[in-house]
């Protein structure tokens, strides 16, 4: 499965030009940024039906992010007819596309493709940084599109992209009594979706690696609730923790991924634990008699983030990656559940309970501005966006017909949208950078 | 409690939907072969005439004086009924994210089990199992559906001699 793309600078690129086309993501986007990403040029047969297919997931991504909005091929005045003549600025100026991408691909007898592709800052006159060039099998097509809009999206905002990403999340069919669950790794965009296991088992909450290649989860394999560790590439899977009378849940790599924070529970009573994945080892992180899970690491590995129900009802915790005395972060009306530490390190997001409605929300990593991001019947499980900016979660409907599926929206609150998927969808954890 | 359950059975026999749970994989319902209701020692009798289950508030584990008072019978049913071990299931209702109801769970069978040991049933034949919010019996979104949901079931093996 894995795909190897050559970056390449275009040595043919003029010299990049300070510009003034740039979107501040921080300072909150209302009004998306106009472009224009005409069909790629066809370099050859081979090359051809990827030409228009590149476009489109190029401009699905940009426009999903919310902070661009797309000039329709129909309105476009210039033709790009070929990928080395000079750009006709004033056409473009005329229909206010102020970003435009002209691209090429190419496709080999051995079934290769190689894309070229240039971003141009319309009202500057000039080229935004230069141009590049991918190659690799053309099975990885979508990903290259990706990898274009990540491009364009990093020049544009000044922060990484984050189409080039995958997803694995539960796959839910059967009703809702009886819900069948199987792990489903997928594109960010729901694209090439695979199942890594059967619908025999239930199975919660998958976590990806640090680099993406191995997901913890919980499934009920052996009849009872323990945590396995499965390999992406050859699907292969095992029980890490299997101690008899106990139940194994919660599990999250730390971000140096040879341990691993998960919950037991015991006699009733569930606390944190650390495994090492080389040794086997256990540390106990929490003693108490409450209720403490759902542990997420911060990204330099020092702390951990969790919930407990030490204080008689859900709230969320910080304490030293060695465990020791925790400092209580949420102080909010309601329960907060499901914390999770952003990848810039900057934020916590949570799941809220209040007044019989849920929230998605984000708070300092000090418990300070707290900011609920949705509300509805039932959402909950939050996960970052590889760059930090996008959170994915689970809603789900009410009533005896209600079914789970996946949303993202933007830590502003805005751009809430369903993400695509073949049946019901829950818990979904977003791949780190560069998956 | 006895005329909860029979409630249950009207509902099951009115609505396809009810009925189709019977037996589903962590529901706690019957299987519908387990015996006659008749006879003493059939997990029928246990489900119907002993109470197979317990009911909890809202986020709480602790057992009210009508859930002792079930467990009281099982613990005699059980005492006198050896050939059978028991799997103790903890649900919670919807209304909680996935893994602190996983725990929830937990702690209801486990309030459920330490019951039972304490009422004079070997601790070696009962083993607890929580769901969390994965197994609802009743799938509205009402208090009348989740008070039905946030149950400890006690579901027999029958182990032999």
């Amino acid at each position: 499965m894995r795909i190897l793309i050559l970056l390449t600078s275009l040595l043919l690129a003029t010299a990049a030009v300070s510009s003034p086309l740039r979107i501040k993501i921080t300072e909150g986007v209302v009004e998306p940024l106009p472009f224009a990403a005409p069909s790629f040029i066809a370099e050859n047969a081979a090359g051809a039906e990827y030409a228009e297919a590149l476009a489109d997931i190029i401009a699905q991504d940009l426009i999903g992010s919310g902070l661009f909005r797309e000039i329709p091929e129909a309105a476009h005045i210039s033709k790009i007819t070929s990928f080395a003549s000079p750009v006709q600025y004033s056409d473009w100026k005329a229909i206010n596309a102020q970003a435009l991408i002209t691209g090429t691909v190419s496709g080999s007898a051995t079934g290769q493709i190689t894309i070229k592709f240039r971003i141009y800052d319309v009202f500057a006159g000039a080229e935004l940084g230069k141009g590049l060039r991918f190659s690799g099998s053309a099975d990885g097509w979508r990903r290259m599109a990706h990898k274009v809009a990540d491009v364009v999206y990093g020049r544009i905002t000044g922060e990484t992209g984050y189409f080039d990403s995958r997803v694995v999340f539960v796959s839910e069919t059967g009703r809702k009594g009886d819900r069948k669950k199987r792990l489903a790794i997928m594109d960010y965009d729901g694209a090439n979706v695979q199942y890594l296991t059967d619908s025999k088992s239930i199975v919660l909450a998958p976590r990806f690696s640090p680099t993406g290649d191995r997901v913890l989860y919980t499934s009920y394999e052996t009849g009872f609730p323990q945590i396995y560790l499965l390999d992406v590439g050859s699907v292969k899977r095992k029980v890490l923790q299997n101690s008899a009378g106990t139940m194994s849940f919660a599990p999250r790599f730390a971000p140096n991924g040879n341990s691993v924070v998960y919950s037991l529970e015991r006699g009733g009573n569930t606390d944190i634990y650390l495994m090492s994945l080389t040794s086997g080892k256990n540390r106990r992180l929490t003693n108490a008699a409450s209720i403490e899970t759902a542990p997420s690491f911060s990204p330099d590995g020092s702390q951990i983030v969790f919930e407990s129900d030490r204080s008689g009802s859900q709230q969320l915790y910080v304490m030293s990656a060695n465990g020791g005395a925790p400092k209580r972060i949420s102080f909010g009306a309601g329960r907060y559940g499901t914390p999770v530490w952003s990848p810039r390190g900057d934020l916590i997001a949570f799941t809220k309970q209040n007044k019989g409605r849920f929230h998605i929300g984000v708070m300092r990593v000090d418990g300070s501005k707290e900011r609920l991001l949705t509300a509805s019947f039932l959402d909950e499980g939050p996960s970052w966006s590889p760059n930090g900016r996008v959170i994915m979660f689970t809603r789900e409907t009410q009533g005896s017909s209600g079914s789970s599926s996946l949303y993202s929206v933007d830590i502003s609150g805005r751009n809430l949208k369903p993400v695509k998927t073949p049946d019901g969808a829950s818990d979904p954890a977003w791949s780190p950078l560069g998956r | 409690m006895k005329w909860l359950s029979k409630v249950g059975a009207v509902l099951c026999l009115t609505s396809v939907i009810g009925c189709s749970e019977t037996g589903a994989p962590g529901s706690g319902a019957s299987s519908g072969s387990r015996g006659s209701v008749d006879d003493p020692t059939s997990e029928a009798f246990f489900e119907t005439s002993v109470g197979d289950r317990v009911f909890f508030d809202v986020d709480q584990s602790v057992l009210s004086p009508a859930a002792r008072d079930i467990l009281d019978g099982q613990a005699t049913w059980l005492k006198g009924n050896t050939e059978y071990s028991v799997i103790i299931e903890g649900h919670a209702d919807e209304q909680g994210t996935r893994e602190y109801n996983l725990a929830l769970g937990a702690r209801r069978a486990n309030a459920v089990r330490e019951y039972l040991m304490d009422a004079g049933v070997d601790a070696d034949r009962l083993q607890t199992l929580s769901y969390g919010k994965e197994r609802p019996v009743e799938l509205c979104s009402l208090e009348r559906c989740y008070a039905q949901n946030r149950r400890g079931v006690t579901v027999l093996n029958n182990i032999g001699f």
